[in-house]
């Protein structure tokens, strides 16, 4: 598994953005890289960061108010950060695709499926013919499992369901073949057992196509069934990085740790849920000292002063709480990451 | 045994589908096609069900916000179903709602205390003196502080509006609370918060709730009987516990499985449902599952199956358990 390639670097990236309250970090230095066809999850609450992240790397942060402001994210040795919007576009659609939360605002709702399958799959091969193009679409929506898809080219998106919308989705965002696909919360919009079929969906293009895939998600337990690694976020920085496996049977960070409690579980009934004080804090409102300080039930003195950095604790895996500083895995070669 | 708080009998709720000029009449959608079920003084009944499945109409029907089209809802030996609006709001006293959004459920423009006053003052209760304390002594009781009445809604985060909501509705001192999503909107961290509040609440002030939501682990947490809907039916209804360990209905075993479990290691026979689930206005001939049933017998696509009790206290409509079939599962 280390041996895989990385596809995508993101190092010390930081998004502003600039309002009328002065400028905000919404991502706020974070580095971590995505390997070619795993699939990494990203986890946290409302506004961690997590799509901003997304965003930040596909260059449609709305600008103004957002900027990036600094860091760069490397594909194949390339500074996104530094394109400009022409080559940009031509990376969107055939190195890295994405899927939103609710298809219905995704698709135009005046032009057929048919219509825009082709559309994307022609601004990518402009010497196609329209016929090459429309076999091309009724192929990939076999290949998303959608049913009857030459009558489905004819229709319309309010004639869809959900679930059928979001297959769509996916089989526009895969007509190109990208190497990476970001999928920002695909699934809360849809009901479980719809949300299991697309999982279950992803998973399976993921092994057929070696697509890697970033899946951005506020839903643990859909982590913990679909990624191999997971990044988790709290208010713009990663807290804690490492293997699903890891990450769930011995979360570092307080924070992870919470968490994770405070899921209820289906499979047994707890007589109470352990909860994390306060409040999710807005990006950019806590300005010294570690962003969990204020609900972390660990916070010393120092935890007000300095924001930690994050920790290598094991081979892949990363915390940022001064409880793990001291408590690296044996770094001869490893130093803890530095981060600001 | 004592009686039950509520007893929700043959409830159903048909809306029209009109078309043309003239508007005629051209079908219905069965929001809620036959739903029984009772609620015992002081538990939780939990209501599961994918979108459309009819849960929340349910739930406003007991409030009489939507007009039930046939059935009865005994609350304390009284039909609210047969009461006029000026006699169900007074009824409404007794029974309160808490909505999923808090955001758009509260006025943007009334501060908090003005909106939790309301309810008193509609209710003819205290003077303004007293009404003041009583809005003083919720806020503290959810968990806020008593300053935070001069504040309005856009001040708080969503938890906190949250608690506003439940505090609102525990203004008039009811008997029930039906929570219809209180909890979805909020991030995992918050509705653990929002829980531990409802669950102390439950016991220290004695009330009743139907949580309606379509969270399975978020049910199985509060709830001490859970029913479980599909297209406007009640196709489970058991004891929490029961449910879960031993769901007898496909449906049911289908949903339970799809839940994806925070734990990396779970390994479980996942029953993947396949399609859709079918629209309302054309809900299938016999039992209305029948599409999607990996158990699919003859007898389901033109019988419909009735809710029977196979087991004490657990409930199923399928035909499945059904002797007539002589089945072995």
């Amino acid at each position: 598994m280390n041996s895989r390639k990385e596809l995508l670097q993101v190092r010390e990236l930081e998004t502003t953005f600039f309002t009328d309250d002065g400028a905000i970090p919404a991502v706020d230095h974070i580095s971590f890289s995505l390997k070619e066809g795993e699939i990494l999850g990203i986890v946290g609450e409302s506004g961690c960061g997590k799509s901003v992240t997304s965003l930040s790397i596909m260059g449609l942060v709305p600008s103004p108010p957002g900027k990036i402001t600094s860091g760069e994210i490397l594909l194949d040795g390339k500074d996104l950060t530094k394109l400009s919007q022409k080559e940009m576009r031509k990376i969107r659609g055939q190195e890295i695709a994405m899927i939103f939360q609710e298809p219905m605002t995704s698709l135009n709702p005046l032009f057929t499926i048919g219509n825009q399958l082709t559309e994307a799959i022609l601004i990518h091969h402009k010497s196609w013919s329209k016929k090459k193009a429309s076999a091309r679409a009724v192929e990939m929506m076999k290949l998303v499992g959608l049913p009857r898809a030459e009558e489905l080219l004819k229709e319309y998106p309010h004639q869809l369901s959900g679930g059928m919308r979001q297959r769509v989705m996916i089989a526009m965002a895969l007509v190109c073949d990208p190497k990476i696909l970001i999928a920002d919360e695909p699934t809360t919009a849809l009901d479980v057992t719809i949300q299991a079929q697309i999982l279950q969906l992803m998973k399976d293009l993921n092994v057929r196509l070696n697509t890697a895939v970033m899946l951005i998600t506020h839903d643990l337990g859909v982590v913990a069934e679909t990624c191999e690694r997971v990044i988790v976020m709290y208010n713009g920085q990663i807290v804690e990085e490492g293997p699903v496996e890891l990450i769930f049977k011995n979360p570092e960070h307080p924070y992870t740790k919470g968490l994770i409690h405070s899921v209820p579980d289906m499979r047994f009934k707890k007589q109470r849920l352990f909860s994390i004080s306060g409040n999710v804090p807005k990006p950019g409102t806590v300005k010294q000292g570690c962003r969990f300080a204020a609900r972390c039930e660990y916070a010393f003195d120092r935890c007000q002063q300095e924001n930690p950095n994050l920790y290598q604790t094991a081979e892949q895996h990363k915390t940022r709480c001064f409880l793990k500083e001291g408590k690296e895995a044996s770094l001869d070669d490893r130093t803890a990451i530095e981060s600001k | 045994m004592t009686e039950p708080l509520l007893k929700v009998n043959n409830l159903k709720k048909y809306f029209p589908i009109r078309k043309g000029i003239l508007g005629r009449e051209q079908g219905s959608i069965k929001a809620v096609d036959d739903v029984s079920f009772y609620v015992n003084e002081g538990e939780t009944l939990g209501i599961v069900g994918e979108s459309g499945c009819g849960k929340s109409t349910t739930g406003r029907m007991i409030m009489r916000l939507l007009d039930p089209t046939e059935g009865s809802i005994e609350f304390e030996g009284k039909d609210l179903a047969k009461l006029s609006n000026a006699e169900m709001r007074k009824a409404r006293r007794e029974i309160q709602m808490v909505f999923q959004d808090p955001y758009a459920s509260l006025n943007p423009r009334h501060s908090i205390g003005k909106i939790l006053e309301e309810p008193l003052i509609v209710h003819g209760l205290g003077d303004s003196k007293e009404r003041k304390r009583r809005v003083n002594e919720l806020l503290e009781i959810v968990g806020l502080s008593s300053y935070h009445a001069k504040r309005y809604p856009h001040q708080f985060s969503g938890g906190q509006r949250q608690r506003v909501g439940i505090a609102r509705a525990l203004m008039t001192n009811p008997k029930l609370i039906i929570a219809d999503e209180p909890v979805s909107a909020l991030d995992v961290s918050i509705q653990a918060q929002v829980l531990n509040l409802m669950q102390d609440l439950q016991q220290d002030l004695k009330l009743t709730y139907i949580f309606i939501a379509h969270d399975l682990g978020v049910v199985r947490h509060i709830s001490d009987r859970v029913g479980v809907m599909y297209l406007g039916k009640m196709v489970e209804l058991a004891e929490s516990e029961q449910l879960y360990n031993q769901p007898l209905h496909p449906y049911s075993k289908g949903l339970l499985s799809a839940v994806p479990v925070p734990d990396p290691d779970f390994k479980r026979e996942q029953i993947l449902l396949t399609g859709d689930i079918p629209s309302p206005s054309n809900p299938p001939r016999g039992c209305t599952f029948h599409t999607r049933c990996p158990f699919k017998m003859d007898a389901c696509t033109s019988e419909v199956p009735g809710l029977v009790e196979v087991e004490k206290g657990h409930s199923v409509a399928c035909h499945l358990y059904d002797e007539r079939f002589n089945n072995d599962i």
